[in-house]
């Protein structure tokens, strides 16, 4: 059975379902506690779940990160919130130098299963220091899975894998999809890790888009396609591993790539999709050079407009592709 | 529990009767800039979020009153206060809060951002203890180009679990540098309170293990603060290093927007408005023959004129324009 929840509703479901069926699963993080999250995502796990498995950290992010990775070591299943995922780069060194290679260092002879959960993106007017997008440096790291759901569906799905993973998972989520709604089943089904999702078939144009990114490309497509221009979409869902050939058949049926996406847009994951296709069997299909539209080189600014016009819109992904499908770029 | 109660002493005999109505002022000022920023937001007119100093007015003007212009101070993202205290326009920093060109940032940094370079304010922070080790380099820099002046960090209590805050006391003190760690506890960190957050009953008592002073004051009262920065300043300034006070307050406002006050009583917010900053200084001026009633009043009308002027002055800026989004990202005529 499926209903209606909140991207919010159904992270917090899937916390509650991991926790009820395996008790070496507990979450940390800031006032995630009696607060209820700074997004109110835990709400009221406290109350079911006790302090013990609902625990709030002092401000602490590299210790708590490291405490994290300590724990998944020695048998534990953390999850760990950080209210921001800006404040990652407080905990740097234990993601990276950590957990991201502990299980390579020691030979293979440890796992690091640990899930960090990081609301990003910018839209709230919060500035500079937690509005970033910093997917694509994580997505960096060998050792590391990096994840990004933009329905509430996935969120609960990719959520729950990350939980049984025994790696460390990094789950990216943007925050203006908490309170979307979407069907979420009430069981508790995984969504894996590494597998693209086509939103939107389409034969003239591919775009890959990520987290808010995906709902701007559906809106945008739906124009495109009363001007008679078929475009298809693709929800990344997965940044490392990336799920190269959903994209190469698309690419290939299409002939033509967007990638759409709000971290900057030099050095992302752009970059990193465009130089797979040109290394593909997909490259001799392209009919157009390839087209990034990521954010601006510029840390987000706090003014509404420029905010806006830090990263793309709707509008700009029309544009956009638009001229890419009537071969003006 | 309460902060330390008032110990009921005068102003310290550095600050005149003409500076210690100034520090009057500008704590109304403080509170009616918070009360604008707040109905503001809640009528929809600016957007992002905010965080109150409601109730800390004491510490922000009590530890700023004694610095120079020269001097620095590095904030936090309830710096509001801080700001007013250090000398900034009220009007400019309206003009931020509307994300105008006229605000101190230009529109681009907003109310966790707030700087003003010209009275030494390196800037307000949305990195918890992100300002601390920053006012470490800043002292660092005084003390190589030989300068006496000092640089004062403001911090919550939540902060001081960062390890930024002791790795930063830890330089101050084996470099003996000019530095003011001021912590404003607010017995919180967002919903967390220091008893279930730190290991020690006070934050003045991390000072030792840093081999540095840990004073420990009542917040709400100006008179016991700018007692204790002015003993820290003059230290600092005779090269004899770092101080940590603790000022023990309280912020009868949420943490920001989306608080619902789960993690407190009605009762403690209650009895801590019954020592609110601004009436026990009022108070204690009127008891000290230091302004009339009149004169008091005078204070509060022109402080509420100012604001309202603030306010226009604020809604009417200018918006930046998209044409300039990346400007100001690198300094120009540098290498690109
Ligand atoms: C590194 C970092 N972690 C978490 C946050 C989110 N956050 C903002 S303010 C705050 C509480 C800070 O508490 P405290 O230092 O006591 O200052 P107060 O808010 O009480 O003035 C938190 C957790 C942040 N901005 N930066
Ligand atoms: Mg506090």
């Amino acid at each position: 059975m499926s209903r209606e929840l909140s991207f919010a509703q159904a992270i917090q479901e899937a916390l509650a379902t991991a926790m009820e069926a395996d008790e070496r699963v507990f979450i940390m993080g800031e006032d995630i506690g009696v607060y209820g999250g700074a997004f109110q995502v835990t709400g009221d796990l406290v109350h079911r779940f006790g302090e013990d498995r609902v625990m709030d950290t002092p401000i602490s992010e590299l210790g708590a990160a490291g405490v994290a990775v300590g724990a998944a070591l020695a048998g534990s299943r953390p999850i760990l919130e950080f209210q921001f995922s800006d404040f990652a780069t407080l905990a740097m060194e234990q993601i990276v130098n950590q957990a991201a290679k502990l299980r390579f260092m020691l030979g293979g002879k440890v796992s690091v299963p640990l899930v960090m959960r990081l609301p990003c993106g910018s839209g709230t007017g919060a500035a500079a220091q937690h509005s970033q997008s910093l997917e694509a440096w994580l997505a960096h790291v060998p050792g590391l899975k990096v994840v990004q759901p933009s329905t509430p569906h996935d969120a609960k799905g990719l959520l729950l894998a990350a939980i049984d993973d025994p790696d460390p998972v990094m789950i990216f989520e943007h925050k203006l999809l908490y309170k979307i709604k979407g069907d979420v089943p009430e069981e508790a089904y995984r969504v894996p890790i590494g597998k693209a999702a086509i939103r939107r078939e389409g034969r003239d144009v591919t775009i890959v888009a990520t987290a808010i990114m995906v709902h701007r490309a559906l809106e945008a497509a739906e124009v495109l396609a009363g001007e008679g221009i078929e475009v298809e979409v693709i929800d990344l869902r997965s940044l490392r591993p990336l799920d190269k050939e959903t994209i190469i058949a698309s690419v290939m049926k299409t002939s033509r790539l967007a990638c759409v996406y709000e971290g900057v847009k030099t050095l992302g994951i752009g970059a990193e999709i465009s130089a797979m296709i040109a290394e593909s069997e997909a490259f001799d299909f392209l009919d157009a050079p390839i087209l990034r539209l990521g954010g601006a080189e510029v840390p987000i600014p706090y003014n509404p407009v420029l905010e806006k016009a830090a990263v793309p819109q709707m509008e700009n992904i029309v544009e956009q592709v638009r001229n890419l499908a009537r071969g003006k770029i | 529990m309460m902060a330390k109660k008032s110990n009921q002493r005068p102003f310290h005999k550095e600050f005149s009767a003409e500076q210690q109505l100034e520090a009057f002022r500008r704590m109304c000022v403080i509170r009616r800039f918070e009360e604008t920023a707040e109905d503001s937001y809640m009528r929809g007119l600016t957007h992002g979020t905010m965080h109150l100093s409601i109730g800390q007015e004491a510490s922000a003007v009590g530890a700023t009153m004694g610095l120079r212009k020269t001097d620095y101070i590095t904030s936090t993202h309830r710096g509001h206060g801080h700001c007013i205290g250090k000398g900034a326009d009220p009007k400019l920093m309206l003009a931020e809060f509307f994300g105008k060109e006229e605000g101190y940032c230009r529109g681009r940094g907003g109310s966790m951002h707030i700087a003003d370079i010209e009275s030494g304010n390196l800037g307000a922070n949305g990195i918890v203890a992100g300002g601390i080790p920053i006012a470490v380099g800043a002292a660092l820099a005084i003390k190589k180009q030989k300068r006496d002046d000092v640089a004062l960090c403001f911090f919550g209590d939540g902060a001081t679990n960062e390890g930024a805050f002791h790795e930063s006391l830890n330089m101050a003190a084996i470099w003996r540098l000019p530095v003011i760690f001021v912590c404003e506890n607010n017995k919180y960190g967002m919903s967390v309170s220091t008893e279930r957050s730190m290991a020690v009953a006070n934050v003045a008592d991390r000072a030792s293990a840093y081999n540095m002073p840990g004073v420990m004051v009542d917040g709400n009262r100006i008179e016991d603060v700018s007692e204790a920065v002015s003993e820290a300043t003059a230290r600092a300034r005779r090269g004899d290093g770092p101080t940590l006070i603790e000022c023990k307050t309280y912020r009868t406002r949420g943490h920001s927007r989306s608080d619902r006050n789960r993690y407190r009583t009605k009762e403690e917010i209650e009895d801590w408005k019954l020592r609110d900053p601004i009436t026990l200084f009022e108070a204690e001026l009127l008891a000290h023959g230091i302004a009339t009633q009149a004169e008091i009043a005078g204070i509060h009308a022109s402080v509420a004129t100012e604001m309202v002027a603030g306010l226009e002055f604020a809604q009417n800026g200018t918006d930046p324009s998209p044409e300039f989004l990346t400007r100001d990202v690198y300094t120009p005529g540098a290498a690109p």
